[in-house]
């Protein structure tokens, strides 16, 4: 591997992490709010990408595509927390499991339903041609992907530390007894940090269409490589979550360079079982490995 | 006969009067469409009874089952095709390397918390798919194995419809009896207690994470003995019959059916394998769609409590018809 393939596969790699980075923080922001592993958290990727398609194939300029497929699935993932996880709260992890395993279900095949079995695209933002860096090249969607990846978890920083309402969804995540008891509503934020996971779930479905097309059944990996990126990081801990998926991704991306292409998704599984082998509290250590 | 003996026969009525029952279809039934439904019920009631014993009873969720299933099949076939092997042992040697594996990646997750197990198995599946896909010299990739042998005994072959239905239903109701036997012995006890409360179980001296992945072992090897056997019957296999939406049906069967009863496995498989043949009919898409809401709906309802489907209807029936009974003020008597 030379220095210009190497780049080329750093490049590939950190556009990928941002993916993961953004489903980890998908995951990581219901679990922090519910102590639940949304099982559906990839579908709600995949619904972005999806509905980014279909607003675009009836027409709409690409920014309101974006728009529209964030909305819709914020709308969705408010009624899943409605739905199947409000009732679920204090029934146990197996309950919440097996509820939000069926949820995916349910969005995986309504997505087969509607928009069938094939991969489909979406046109690059601003246009395919390639910019040259140092010998390696980098299609504009990279810029784009990588770009709004920082804004969204510079912004999140910014609400989570500085408005009330986000230091309040913190209190929660800390003790939602304790922050009940200072009058927060537990139950708005429960269902403010699904809103936001499926807000930002569905940015980053938008933002890597173009690249990597998406299909129906893209979700399954897309979710189990964001839990994976967020257990690497400490699950629980958001910035554990944007370093794994980055992390992830790139290593992923070597991982290609060195074994073969084939291989590539089975990478962040074999992370993800040696993580749980060596490190359960991943590499920034988060606070919540509980023992059952 | 001994009194012992006869009440052994009572205490257990229910599962001799099925097990007979079910070894009898052979006799009356010759229709190969049916009898092929029936086989496969046999095959996925193994894969359902080691689901039910990990969920029901040890409270843990696999959603890789298929992963051992596809474990079961390829031993089988690549053991058998390539190298000469005994059938049998075959499906022996990779229900072994099942149990193996399902130990590797129990030991580690079993410690932590619910999901832990849930995501990693999910895992397992992906890279079993991916390695039946990719190790094209081994598996031949998507093409699939095709050339795989029937079972048989001696010389006597047990490669048609009513022969296999009796060996597959055979070692189903075996595997049911061990089932059981786990359940209601000191292992079954440990494992229901874990499931209540793992602190109050080790403090009572219950190894909580050895009997976890111990009756995980169990199930992976019930699902790959199952996978071997589908394997011997349809003489052909490919990757996609391993996937992780497989698995999920699998626990969705178990679910329908009621957890903690072999006899939940058994309905839940009943369900599993009949629906979709019948929706097909329809729109064979909208068979997960339904499962999906199925399992979403179940949870809700009984608030996590996981009882049967069939209770649930009968439990909304009884509820309503008490309803209307207080709200007529005269009501009728109870039938």
């Amino acid at each position: 591997m030379n220095f210009e393939q190497f780049l080329q596969y750093i490049f590939s790699g950190i556009t990928n992490g941002s993916i993961y980075a953004l489903t980890a923080l998908g995951f990581t922001l219901v679990f922090n709010a519910t102590q639940i592993i949304n099982f559906s958290q990839g579908q709600m990727v995949m619904l972005g990408g999806m509905t980014a398609i279909a607003f675009h194939g009836a027409g709409v300029p690409l920014w309101a595509c974006f728009l529209g497929a964030v909305i819709v699935v914020v709308v969705i993932s408010m009624g899943l927390e409605h739905v199947a996880v409000r009732p679920l709260l204090s029934k146990g992890v197996l309950a919440q499991i097996i509820a939000t395993v069926g949820a995916s279900f349910v969005f995986e095949t309504a997505a087969m339903i509607i928009w069938g079995r094939q991969a489909l695209a979406l046109p690059a933002f601003s246009g395919e041609r390639p910019i040259g860096v140092a010998g390696a090249t980098v299609v504009p969607q990279t810029l784009w992907v990588v770009g709004l990846t920082v804004v969204i978890v510079v912004a999140l920083q910014i609400f989570y530390r500085r408005s009330l309402f986000g230091k309040a969804v913190r209190a929660c995540a800390v003790n939602p007894s304790a922050a009940r008891l200072q009058g927060i509503s537990y139950r708005k934020v429960v269902l403010f940090s699904f809103a936001l996971s499926g807000a930002i779930s569905a940015a980053a479905g938008v933002m890597i269409t173009p690249i990597s097309f998406m299909s129906y059944s893209s979700g399954a990996l897309l979710g189990l490589k964001g839990f994976a990126a967020a257990t690497l990081g400490g699950l629980g801990n958001p910035v554990g979550a944007v370093a794994g998926g980055f992390v992830l991704g790139i290593v992923e991306a070597l991982g290609v360079g060195v074994v073969s292409a084939g291989y590539k998704d089975a990478i962040a599984f074999v992370i993800l079982l040696l993580v749980l082998f060596i490190r359960p509290v991943g590499l920034l250590g988060a606070r919540v490995v509980t023992r059952q | 006969m001994s009194a012992d003996a006869l009440v052994y026969l009572r205490r257990h009525a229910g599962f001799f009067v099925f097990a007979v029952l079910i070894m009898t279809i052979p006799a009356y039934l010759h229709d190969s469409y049916y009898l092929s439904i029936l086989a496969f019920m046999g095959t996925r009631f193994m894969m359902a009874l080691g689901v039910s014993l990990l969920l029901g009873l040890a409270g843990q969720i696999s959603l890789g089952q298929a992963a051992f299933v596809g474990i079961g099949a390829y031993g089988a076939a690549i053991l058998t095709t390539r190298l000469g092997f005994n059938p049998w042992l075959a499906m022996g040697l990779a229900a072994l390397l099942s149990a193996v594996i399902a130990g590797l990646v129990g030991v580690p997750t079993l410690k932590l918390r619910g999901y832990y197990l849930a995501m990693a198995t999910l895992g397992v599946n992906e890279i079993i798919y991916i390695l039946l896909v990719q190790l094209k010299s081994l598996t031949n990739g998507t093409d699939g194995i095709s050339g795989i042998p029937s079972l048989s005994i001696g010389s006597l072959d047990l490669g048609g419809p009513k022969a296999y239905h009796l060996i597959a239903w055979g070692v189903a109701l075996l595997m049911a009896a061990i089932a059981l036997n786990l359940s209601r012995s000191r292992v079954g006890r440990s494992l229901r207690a874990l499931r209540s409360s793992e602190p109050a179980a080790e403090s009572l001296g219950v190894d909580t994470s050895f009997r976890k992945v111990q009756v995980f072992m169990v199930a992976a090897a019930f699902a790959s003995i199952a996978g071997s056997f589908d394997a011997y019957y349809v003489h052909y296999i490919s990757p996609d019959g391993y996937t992780i939406t497989f698995s999920i049906i699998l626990v969705t069967g178990v679910i329908i059916g009621g957890l903690g009863t072999v006899w939940g496995a058994f309905w839940g498989t009943a369900a599993v394998v009949v629906l979709p043949e019948i929706l097909k009919r329809v729109n064979g898409d909208i068979t997960n769609l339904i499962f999906g809401i199925l399992l979403i709906a179940i949870m809700v309802l009984w608030q996590g409590r996981t009882r049967s489907l069939g209770r649930l209807v009968r439990t909304f029936l009884v509820n309503r018809r008490g309803r209307q009974g207080t709200t007529d003020g005269a009501g009728e008597p109870e039938a």
